[in-house]
């Protein structure tokens, strides 16, 4: 199932994630959160993550960086190459840090993941001082242009100021200016936008294209936002019930589109090819008509199938793996929806 | 914040006069009788002319006047001239609150009590919240550990079990088998040097050691739910993502904002002390406010005991706008005015 992509950027591979497995134990029973994903991000490269609410796009980052509660979270398997160590099994303070330094993390909700009694200034000094070793001054010094470069007018007396007294928008730039601090490697944006509104949500994206040229790093941007996706992303990995069933490059994704599922994600959009800033192309994921999964058990069929118009008897029998449908282009899926039948899927092989 | 707390202090003004009225007025009308003690032999003119000395012959109206001028410019004004050594118009000739048992002045009686209370009962008080606080934010970092569970029952039984059962088990076990700490708390003893401050402190242990268990069981829970209120939310998550140290994550992040509720808590429990402990002031014969107080009951000695309840009273509603205060000064989100 966690077949590797192949590399469609140039360039030295910074993260490298393999067939991560999470489930809750909950009051209910377990939920099979996340069932066994994986993606490679190279240097410099922006991999859009895009699946319906529940697909489990936060959960596999978390579980990569070791963020979520045990209990209720199990985080059973998985593998996660950072800078040549695996991140998953290092020990507490070698986790703590690769946790900043070499990978960034802006949370999916601004309104609640900053500390409600410590000054922005504070928080955003916090991981120089933890991890370069900065005196309170130089961070604080260092704070302000943080501030300054994710465009927070008057950083001086900003960093003074408590979360309450921002803005969502200015929640989220200090957010991003906090994952930004150390200037790592690798950045994972969880839906950093979907709390604002579409002007505060455009500056944000030019800020990040703009802060990627200028830092080169790599980035894991989650969103429901396909417009977005479009216009920012060079890979794009599509999620269904804790599962990839499509990862291709962003053209390819959007012009030969090949999982039922991203068709019919897809198949409401208006036009989207790649268009500056998003705007007109902007769309939410359109709601496809069915359930979303039930997690309950660890997927034995294609968990798309109940909603699925070409499934047929073996998607009910026998979950796809990613299997490789063209260059740097894989699907999870039993039909070719291109040929219009079933895949024969000895020929191709597993990716 | 200055106007704020004016005008939460003007605000307290009627409500402490209602209370006040309405203390005099229960106390007032609880049947009792200055005299009642006094030997069948007295004739009812005698008990009459008694009566009539302590002015209960007035109308209600006028006594509850009386007392609150005595409570609230004479007695002040008695302090004032304590602590600046100044003679402020006629000292001498104020009327006092005087206790029915011993004619003696009530407040000089309650100054006089007031070192045992805050000795035992204060120092209790501390010790308590020292302990609690470790307690309840280890316990909550290892939620359901060993440690937790044993902390859970331990605390269960602190407070469920009373004062008077612990008291006396401490003292079976200290001083009547072991014979190593006094039973009585002895009043008169004085620090003086190192040899009675050792006395002082052995004297202290039980007492203190009971009161600060009970105290302790409830904070360190409070404490512990208060963390765990905190421990999993967002901005936690947040600075482990920053990759800062597990200590700093837990005693700066959770715990300045666990912080808020238990400092609330802490504050609105001071006026507790100086009610004394009426239960472990008995059984260790500490002659503190709360035996003050349960033998003014017993006697039926009104002033004392109006008197000692609405200074109680004064100071719940004063340690109500400490709480807030604090609050106001830990949370950033609350701004008066
Ligand atoms: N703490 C938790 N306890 C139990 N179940 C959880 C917990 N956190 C997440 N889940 C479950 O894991 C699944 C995946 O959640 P996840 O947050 O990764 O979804 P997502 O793809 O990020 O969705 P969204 O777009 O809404 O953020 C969901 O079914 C969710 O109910
Ligand atoms: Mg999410």
């Amino acid at each position: 199932m966690a077949a590797r992509g192949a590399p469609a950027v140039d360039g030295r591979c910074v993260l490298d994630v393999e067939d991560v497995r999470t489930r809750f134990h909950t009051a209910d029973g377990v939920v099979h959160a996340v069932n066994g994903v994986g993606f490679r991000l190279h240097e410099g490269e922006l991999l859009g993550v895009v699946g319906e609410s529940g697909s489990g796009k936060s959960v596999t980052m978390l579980s990569m960086l070791g963020l979520l509660p045990t209990p209720p979270a199990e985080v059973v398997s998985g593998r996660a190459r950072f800078d040549g160590v695996d991140i998953m099994r290092l020990g507490r303070d070698a986790l703590r840090q690769v946790r900043g330094a070499g990978v960034g993390f802006v949370f999916q909700d601004p309104m609640t993941s900053l500390n409600p009694v410590l000054t922005v200034g504070y928080q955003i000094a916090e991981p120089l001082r933890a991890h370069l070793g900065f005196s309170k001054a130089e961070a604080w010094r260092r704070a302000a242009e943080l501030l300054d470069l994710v465009g927070i007018p008057s950083p001086a007396s900003r960093l003074r100021e408590y979360p309450h007294q921002f803005s969502g928008g200015m929640r989220q730039r200090a957010m991003i200016a906090l994952a930004l601090a150390c200037e790592p490697k690798v950045l994972v944006a969880d839906e950093p936008t979907t709390a604002l509104d579409v002007t505060v949500q455009a500056q944000i994206l030019d800020l990040v294209r703009k802060l990627r040229r200028e830092l080169g790093m790599a980035i894991v941007w989650i969103t429901h936002d396909l417009g977005v996706v479009a216009g920012l992303a060079d890979r794009v990995m599509v999620m269904y019930g804790g599962l990839v069933v499509e990862r291709a490059d962003v053209e390819a994704l959007y012009l030969r589109p090949r999982h039922p599922y991203t068709r019919a994600l897809l198949g409401t959009l208006p036009s989207v090819t790649g268009s500056g800033n998003g705007q007109e192309a902007r769309k939410r994921l359109p709601s496809i008509s069915g359930q979303p999964p039930s997690l309950t058990t660890a997927p034995a069929a294609c968990p798309f199938a109940p909603r699925c118009g070409h499934a047929f008897a073996r998607c009910w029998r026998e979950n796809p793996p990613l299997l490789k449908v063209a260059g740097g282009h894989e699907a999870a899926c039993w039909f070719d929806v291109e040929a219009g039948a079933p895949r024969r899927q000895r020929e191709n092989g597993p990716a | 914040m200055i106007r704020y707390i004016t005008r939460r202090l003007l605000f307290a003004v009627p409500t402490l006069l209602a209370i006040s009225f309405v203390l005099f007025a229960l106390l007032d009308l609880a049947p009792s009788d200055p005299t009642g003690q006094l030997p069948l032999t007295i004739g009812p003119e005698v008990r009459a002319q008694i009566r009539e000395s302590l002015g209960l012959d007035q109308p209600f109206a006028v006594r509850y006047v009386k007392w609150l001028e005595q409570f609230f410019v004479n007695e002040p004004l008695n302090v004032v001239e304590k602590i600046t050594g100044l003679e402020i118009g006629d000292s001498s000739g104020r009327l006092r609150v005087r206790s029915w048992a011993t004619r003696s002045p009530v407040v000089d009686l309650i100054v006089e009590r007031l070192p045992q209370t805050l000795w035992v009962v204060g120092l209790s008080y501390v010790v308590g919240i020292l302990i609690a606080l470790p307690i309840g934010v280890f316990s909550a970092y290892k939620q359901y550990s060993w440690f937790d569970q044993i902390g859970a029952f331990v605390s269960m039984v602190g407070f469920s079990v009373p004062t008077f059962f612990t008291g006396l088990l401490a003292i079976l076990l200290f001083s009547v088998t072991l014979n190593w700490l006094p039973s009585i708390y002895d009043t008169t003893h004085e620090v003086t040097d190192l040899g009675s401050l050792w006395t002082q402190l052995k004297q202290l242990f039980m007492p203190v050691l009971v009161l600060a268990f009970y105290n302790a069981a409830q904070l360190s829970r409070f404490m512990r739910s208060a963390m765990l209120d905190n421990l999993n939310l967002d901005y936690v998550r947040t600075a482990r993502a920053k990759g800062v140290r597990e200590r700093a994550v837990l005693l700066v992040h959770v715990l300045r904002n666990s912080m808020i509720p238990v400092v609330t808590m802490i504050a609105l429990g001071v006026p507790t002390i100086f009610g004394g402990a009426i239960i472990t002031e008995q059984i260790f014969r500490v002659n503190g406010l709360g035996q003050l107080l349960i033998v003014a009951i017993q006697g039926a000695d009104i002033p004392l005991v109006q008197t000692l309840t609405f200074i109680f009273a004064v100071l719940i509603v004063l340690f109500n706008l400490v709480a807030d205060v604090l609050y106001g000064l830990l949370d950033p989100r609350i701004r008066y005015d």
